[in-house]
């Protein structure tokens, strides 16, 4: 089969396509031609596995919670017990949840596939962790063709036009919800689309007395706006207490909302050391600091809030261990992810409290640093210059 | 002021076919070779003709730009050869060994009453001088430059090394005359750096008039390279002289007898051949003799040097000019199954430096490892695994990015003058990427030495 897709065969056109799939099934017989003649086991598609594994205990928590919100809204019982109705709750999840990682990776892998044949060479695998974040970080509610056109959108702009894998400035999984998020807000915020259904349920006149579909984030937000969905710290905290958050049983975009599920995550990325453990540790320490030095200053009940609520809050976890984590789109040297994670942290934290216009703000505060991420590494290679030029004028 | 040294970065691939501590003689080759492409850069001018007669120690080729660096034949015999390439240009000078060696009869030298300079002229005339090497660049030392420093590594940390402590056993004379001859060429001192981890032979521990440093750690503690940058390390324009500890003694021996004789004792390793041992053989020596009927395997691939630095050779191909071993391991021209031997496969026969594959679970365990790139190539994504094997005060990637776009200023800067493509070996090694480094650092370098030597 192969001569028909060599140079010169008659699908030579198609020979990334079919390049693409071979290799998934087969470790090519390339040996090495300079150079070490061994080399490590490990490579790309090894590394971006990892993540996906990393990314299932968070999806498939995200996949029975929606499906309990779904059924909640159904049946109009904002209080309806957790862990109840399980068979119920993972097929409704899943018929919420599996569509739109279908749509994305079939979409995103389609305009990859494009881009590969025009420059002739096999899909790099950088979308497979990409078409799996997109849909973790998407309330319940979106529209699956708005997951499409994000994901075309941060495939082509945020990524193809820079060249590809790795060449990419800013992570594209959050280049997809940041352009829902600002083309489509009403789709991306308020309090109606982080439970399936409930906006339909809501535009048809149903009696929804006391079902709030607002995630912790909102609420926490609305105190420093004229109209606070609760009266102080202790109401809100009887709501969604530490606990709630932690395990993730609010509402809330699909993969972001269990504190445990994304740490088993994280230890699975530190422990294989394909995320980097300077990065989520400075950005949740960023984040602590941040919401500590809120607390030092007071003055409402934001500010007042323990700084481990903020970290286990919307997608700041999620983010750390996730997206920040991004080898290509974050800091390359040592140092460099120290400080990237921990402004990452503060600015997240800084976003969401001060500014209730942006209350998730983590995607913003890791796109600021993407970008920044490229300066940061410029000081710590001037820094290494600097430091070597030195040894010359002491010796 | 010796110094020690202890590194926590690095590597040591455990390779199955360690060789064993014996030794054999190997009868005199048919062949032996010189390929110029062992000297990095240097253009060979012809002094003898196909078919004429040449003796050892007798030049056969200079460099057409630096005609005082003079090659030589290892042997007497024959100009069987000059095998032309691309361009006409010269990839090997073959020459058929005569049965009888007359080596070019010579009277010991008193290296006690000469100059650096007179020693220098005799080492250029007699073929001695390609064994230094210069730091930066990595080639063949330049005459004219004083160097600051000459370094020797007492021991190769490579997987499947030869153990200079008994390849060197016994030629304390030897050794200790090379050493006498070389420190004259430098106004700076000469360093020997020990392997911390063993005691370390007679040979190198009662070495005279030289700087004893001990290292201790991983691969590539043992490579020169390393040692430069924590002992005495090279700023821009300053030069060190490096040569290979078994060179010195041949230096050593040419002072003692007046005679050139390239023996050097060789290991040959790896997991495809029976019963690995060291051989005493010549420099350019055809290997045929010595792997003929030891592999224990038909597809494989036979390497002068060591798995991560070496030349891929012919089974009758021939001895680098530099190298101590020859390498035999499998060739991993195969497709290897997604579930078995693949990218998902768990991986127990793998030897992985992430934590990815379980090699970090297996102990001592040794590994057989073939030529198959496990991957194939991509952009540079993966950060922070260089630096994990690259035990410098350097910047691994950056560098090797400013080496790939041809930036000389940011090559200057992040450290090219200090590095060699073997220091990078490891970094190749583990990129999950599959980017040949050393070749991209060789090109940085190859830019370095036009526009700024």
């Amino acid at each position: 089969m192969e001569p028909k897709f060599a140079k010169g065969g008659k699908l030579e056109k198609w020979n990334p396509f079919f390049e693409s799939f071979s290799t998934l099934a087969f470790t090519p017989s390339h040996t090495t031609k300079k150079g070490a003649h061994i080399r490590d086991g490990v490579d790309l598609k090894r590394t971006m596995i990892t993540v996906i594994f990393a990314m299932v205990p968070a999806l498939l928590f995200g996949i029975f919670n929606a499906g309990h919100w779904d059924l909640a809204v159904e049946l109009g019982n904002r209080d309806l017990p957790f862990w109840a109705d399980q068979g119920e709750k993972i097929y409704r999840g899943a018929l919420i949840v599996l569509p739109m990682i279908i749509v994305s990776y079939g979409v995103g892998l389609g305009v990859e596939f494009i881009f590969a044949m025009k420059r002739g060479h096999a899909l790099h695998e950088g979308f497979l962790v990409s078409g799996m974040l997109i849909p973790l970080i998407m309330p319940p509610d979106v529209p699956l063709w708005m997951v499409a056109v994000a994901t075309i959108f941060a495939v082509v702009i945020g990524k193809e036009i820079f060249g590809g894998t790795g060449m990419n400035i800013v992570n594209i999984a959050l280049t997809a919800r940041a352009f829902l998020f600002f083309a489509y807000p009403t789709s991306m915020s308020g309090d109606k689309v982080w439970m399936n259904g409930l906006g339909d349920k809501l535009a048809s006149g149903a009696e929804m007395d006391g079902f709030s579909g607002a995630t912790a984030l909102g609420d926490a937000a609305s105190f420093i706006s004229d109209k606070p969905v609760f009266e102080n710290l202790d109401s809100f905290t009887a709501q969604y207490s530490l606990w709630d958050l932690m395990m993730g049983t609010i509402p809330g975009s699909i993969g972001e909302t269990s504190f445990i599920a994304i740490m088993i995550g994280a230890a699975i990325l530190i422990f294989t050391g394909v995320g980097s453990l300077r990065i989520i540790a400075s950005f949740f320490a960023g984040g602590y600091l941040m919401g500590f030095i809120f607390n030092l200053v007071g003055g409402n009940p934001y500010f007042e809030m323990g700084p481990e609520f903020h970290l286990m809050m919307g997608g700041f976890a999620f983010g750390a261990v996730f997206m920040a984590t991004d080898p290509v789109t974050a800091s390359q040297t040592a140092t460099g992810k120290i400080i990237y994670g921990l402004f990452g942290g503060i600015i997240a934290i800084l976003i969401r409290v001060v500014n209730p216009a942006y209350p998730e703000g983590v995607m913003l505060s890791i796109l600021f640093m993407n970008v920044m991420a490229p300066i940061i590494d410029h000081y710590v290679i001037q820094a290494n210059v600097k430091r070597r030029l030195k040894r010359v004028k002491t010796a | 002021m010796s110094k020690t040294v202890k590194l926590r970065k690095g590597l040591d691939i455990r390779l199955v076919g360690a060789a064993n501590k014996v030794k054999t003689e190997s009868p005199m080759p048919k062949t032996v070779a010189i390929r110029p492409s062992d000297f990095h850069g240097m253009v060979p001018k012809m002094v003898v003709k196909e078919g004429e007669a040449v003796t050892a120690g007798k030049p056969i080729f200079h460099d057409k730009y630096n005609p005082s660096i003079k090659y030589v034949s290892p042997v007497t015999g024959t100009l069987n050869a000059v095998v032309r390439g691309e361009k006409r240009r010269i990839l090997e000078v073959v020459i058929d060994v005569a049965e009888n060696q007359n080596f070019e009869s010579g009277s010991p030298i008193d290296v006690a009453s000469m100059s650096g300079d007179q020693i220098k002229e005799l080492m250029l005339e007699s073929g001695l001088w390609p064994f230094v090497r210069q730091r930066p660049i990595d080639v063949v030392a330049d005459p004219s430059r004083a160097p600051k420093a000459i370094f020797i590594s007492a021991f190769d940390s490579a997987p499947l090394a030869p153990d200079f402590d008994f390849v060197l056993h016994g030629k304390e004379k030897e050794f200790q005359a090379g050493l006498d001859a070389i420190s004259k060429l430098t106004e700076g001192k000469v360093h020997l750096t020990l392997n911390g981890k063993a005691p370390a032979d007679a040979t190198f521990k009662g070495a005279q008039g030289v700087e004893k440093n001990k290292i201790f750690g991983k691969h590539p503690a043992g490579n020169v390279g390393t040692q430069i940058h924590h002992i005495d390390p090279i700023n821009k324009g300053e030069f060190v002289w490096v040569l290979n500890a078994q060179d010195v003694a041949i230096i050593g021996r040419f002072f003692l007898s007046g005679k050139y004789i390239p023996k050097r004792t060789i290991a040959l390793a790896g997991s495809e051949v029976k019963d690995p041992h060291y051989f005493e053989t010549i420099i350019g020596a055809n290997v045929s003799e010595i792997v003929k009927g030891r592999f224990t395997s038909d597809n494989v691939r036979v390497i002068s040097g060591n798995v991560l630095t070496g030349d891929k050779i012919d089974a009758d191909g021939h001895l680098g000019f530099y190298h101590n071993q020859i390498t035999v391991i499998p060739e991993g021209d195969q497709l290897k199954f997604v579930l078995t031997k693949g990218w998902l496969g768990p991986g127990f026969d793998k030897f992985s430096n992430s934590r990815l594959f379980p090699t970090f679970l297996t102990g001592n365990k040794k590994f057989r490892l073939d030529t198959n790139l496990n991957g194939e190539e991509r952009a540079f994504v993966v950060t922070g695994e260089l630096e994990k094997v690259f035990p410098f005060d350097i910047l691994p990637m950056q560098l090797v990015k400013a080496a790939i776009t041809d930036d000389i200023d940011g090559m200057e800067n992040l450290g090219i003058y200090e590095v060699a493509p073997e220091d990078f070996a490891l970094c190749e090694y583990v990129c999950t990427s599959k980017i040949d480094i050393q070749d991209k650092v060789r090109q940085g370098l190859d830019l370095i030495q036009s526009e700024c030597m």
